[in-house]
């Protein structure tokens, strides 16, 4: 099984999402994001379907829907008539149902719902590995160069702002950032469980890091023990892959959170 | 505490202009008047402490000095170049990104390790410079805040409520640590305070705002000032105490400064 060609190409399509997921997932968490994670994976079933509709690629249908969505959450934001985790509930809900509208009048295309909503990483091609590490090594690359100018706005906003650093440019950059990894991740673990992928490993990492930079790094490595862990879950007891895991990186984040701390190095006197 | 060198301040003796000078600032949020015709100017080597009751616009005035907001009306002007030191009223502690202190203050600036070292010693902490900065206390926030604030040597240093979360001795040692930062280096400093009870002795200008401004002076006259009383009730004019000065100086000027000399200027 484990030398399986489609075996060994879902091995390298989630070891290369556990990559770019992890340091994405630590910004997810420190800035409060789960749920606008989930609205843009919400909507990307509304991407694929108006890209078969429209006969685009479907990847770059995802995106576009998602970088719609999150500049029209940004546009609502700044009327202030909801409150934001309103706003996000709306959005997330109705891109799903509107997705799922889509998906049910396309009648010309063969349109394997289950697959999306839950993920086929043992169906992954060549192709979309790839996208993962092309499009991956290019989402880390843009990340790197956002890194100090996006820490310093989600520790504090107004403070970096103050001290010069733009908001606008590196706001948008992180937004097609998420955009763009959920695009690759959807194939892998699913539309539902997209953000598990972000923000589970990043969750367990917390503890263990102190600093952003090793927080980001523990988180990539913990993803990459759950994709191994599941997809060994999932040959050995013939369960779906990308729930396997999901649940294989709960578990590790379970872990994590008992393992006894440290004493905390304060560095006080 | 070991004292840094002074540094040469910018403007305080060679440029007459003051650092800001704002007129006749309005603003509106959510259909509310926030502040109305507001002037304010603050010069080098000046502590000016803005107080006011809770959504007097404080913190509105200070975002718009800070070029956050814009105003709907009236203009601020900066001294050319003009470096500007930030502390923040609300720094949420519970934050998830784990950061050293050395990290927290070197957030938009590149500085040596020694620079950093030399911040956190003005601010009386270089041994916390490695520690996390999570689990710093109220006041050892504070000092880390404002010495990410002298990294950038500033010419005008922005506190707002920098006492918050901090306890009474802590209150009066950050405020006299305010006091030599401005001795030492000669930037202007502006105090925003709601603690109505508590005005720092070394402030050069108390401005009491509800909106607009109600009354500006000295320390020791503002409390007999009609409008305070008006404003606050005589029970809080009565209860208005003035921090005692940790040292004399003299800082070559009279206090003098009425509204028309400010209009003028």
């Amino acid at each position: 099984m484990w030398t399986e060609p489609f075996f060994l190409r879902a091995m390298a399509a989630g070891l290369g999402l556990a990559l770019i997921a992890g340091p994405l997932g630590c910004f997810i968490v420190w800035r409060r994001m789960a749920y606008f994670g989930d609205t843009l994976a919400h909507s990307s079933l509304l991407g694929v379907a108006l890209g078969l509709l429209a006969g685009i690629d479907l990847t770059l249908g995802v995106i576009a829907c998602a970088v719609v969505l999150a500049l029209s959450l940004v546009a609502l934001q700044s009327r202030r008539m909801l409150a934001s985790d309103t706003l996000l509930g709306i959005l997330s809900h109705s891109a799903l149902a509107f997705g799922l509208i889509a998906a049910s009048l396309l009648t010309t295309v063969r349109f394997d719902l289950m697959s999306y909503l839950f993920g086929d990483i043992l169906a992954v091609t060549r192709e979309d590995i790839a996208w993962i590490y092309g499009g991956g090594a290019l989402a880390l690359a843009l990340l790197a160069a956002l890194w100090r100018p996006l820490l310093a706005l989600t520790v504090h906003d107004e403070l970096a702002r103050a001290e010069g650093v733009p908001d606008a440019p590196v706001r948008l950059g992180f937004m097609l950032l998420i955009a763009f990894v959920i695009a690759i991740a959807m194939k892998i673990v699913g539309i539902l469980l997209i953000t598990a992928m972000l923000i589970i490993p990043a969750a367990a990492a917390r503890r263990f890091a102190r600093t952003p930079e090793a927080m980001a790094a523990i988180a990539a490595v913990i993803g990459m023990i759950a994709v191994l862990g599941g997809l060994a879950m999932s040959a050995d007891l013939d369960t779906p892959s990308g729930p396997s895991i999901v649940a294989a990186a709960a578990v590790l984040c379970l872990i994590a959170l008992l393992v006894p701390k440290r004493a905390p190095r304060t560095g006080r006197l | 505490m070991p004292q840094a060198e002074p540094l040469p301040s910018r403007s305080a003796a060679t440029d007459p202009r003051p650092l800001v000078d704002a007129h006749g600032l309005s603003i509106a949020l959510g259909g509310r008047t926030i502040l109305d015709h507001v002037d304010m100017t603050v010069s080098g080597g000046e502590i000016v402490t803005v107080i006011g009751p809770n959504g007097a616009g404080k913190s509105t005035l200070v975002k718009i000095l800070l070029g956050l907001l814009k105003p709907d009306a009236g203009s601020v002007g900066r001294a050319p170049g003009l470096t500007v030191g930030y502390v923040p009223q609300r720094f949420p502690l519970e934050n998830l990104v784990p950061l050293t202190v050395e990290r927290l203050v070197t957030m938009t600036v590149r500085a040596s390790r020694a620079a950093v070292t030399a911040a956190l010693e003005e601010t009386g902490i270089p041994h916390l410079r490695d520690a996390d900065a999570a689990g710093l206390s109220g006041g050892e926030f504070q000092r880390a805040l404002i010495a990410r604030a002298l990294l950038r040597d500033p010419d005008l240093l922005v506190l707002d409520e920098p006492v918050q979360g901090v306890d009474f001795t802590g209150e009066t040692k950050l405020y006299r640590l305010i006091g030599e930062i401005r001795d030492r280096r000669g930037c202007g400093v502006v105090l925003i305070s709601h603690d109505l009870h508590v005005v720092m002795a070394e402030s050069d200008r108390v401005i009491c705002l509800n909106g607009h401004v109600c009354c500006e002076g000295v320390p020791e006259t503002i409390r007999t000032d009609p409008e305070f009383m008006r404003l606050f009730g005589p029970a809080a004019a009565r209860h208005l105490a003035i921090y005692p000065h940790a040292h004399d100086h003299d800082h070559g000027h009279d206090h003098e400064h009425d509204h028309g000399e400010r209009a003028a200027s």
